[in-house]
């Protein structure tokens, strides 16, 4: 049964990570470009995590945590380059 | 234990917990290309990084089935709990500030009103003091 969930998440995450990547070549602006990376980082953090709980080989939760603290920081720091850019 | 197969339970209870994980992912990938502003694809775009998470790490946990990684799944969540508002505040502002949404969408904006108070506000001033500098 497993085989089958595994197919299964490997189709759906691909599925995903298809249409944010082409969300990051169309995309309009750059915001939507940064919010459609965000949600890449986070399908690759899903990944990571399905390959875990499906080998129970919890060697790579350490990328999952670092994508959780510090996944943030790009967005944030496109965001404010695009405001102070609009300001100025 | 009255011959129920917990093992089979738990791999049932995993298996579901990661197609519901991946079926956020897949949510959020059709809700970027479906929706038509930015504000509405980032409501799409929290899906996987709140509930989708939650279900896979659930996954991971009952899958490994020892309670030493759970603080640390539990780290990973409270994290980006904390760190997902902070970039979707900061995305929004911009893209509030720099006109990236559709006006025609938007059922309220309460934020039109104080912007357009602090506008005038600040004509005033300006109004007032010429030489604001040396204000500050």
């Amino acid at each position: 049964m497993m085989t089958v969930v595994v197919w299964v998440c490997g189709g759906l995450l691909s599925l995903a990570a298809a249409a944010a990547i082409l969300r990051i070549v169309r995309g309009p602006s750059l915001l939507d470009r940064m919010l459609a990376a965000d949600v890449l980082l986070v399908i690759v953090g899903s990944a990571l995590l399905v390959h875990a709980a499906i080998t129970k080989d919890l060697s790579n939760i350490v990328f999952v945590l670092i994508m959780a603290i510090a996944g943030f920081l790009g967005s944030v720091t496109v965001a404010r380059t695009v405001a102070a850019r609009e300001q100025g | 234990m009255n011959g129920v197969d917990w093992d089979q339970i738990r791999e049932i209870a995993v298996a579901v917990l990661l197609i519901v994980g991946c079926l956020m992912s897949l949510a959020a990938g059709i809700g970027l290309l479906r929706f038509p502003d930015l504000l509405s694809r980032m409501h799409a775009a929290t899906k996987p990084q709140v509930l989708g998470l939650l279900c896979l790490l659930s996954a991971v946990a009952l899958s490994v089935g020892q309670w030493m990684w759970v603080p640390v799944l539990a780290l990973v969540w409270v994290f980006q709990l904390l760190t997902a508002p902070v970039s979707a505040h900061m995305v929004g502002r911009a893209a509030y500030r720099s006109k990236h949404l559709k006006e025609a969408t938007l059922v309220a904006d309460d934020l039109a009103e104080v912007v357009k108070g602090a506008q005038a506000l600040e004509d005033a001033r300006r109004y007032d003091d010429p030489e604001p500098d040396d204000a500050r």
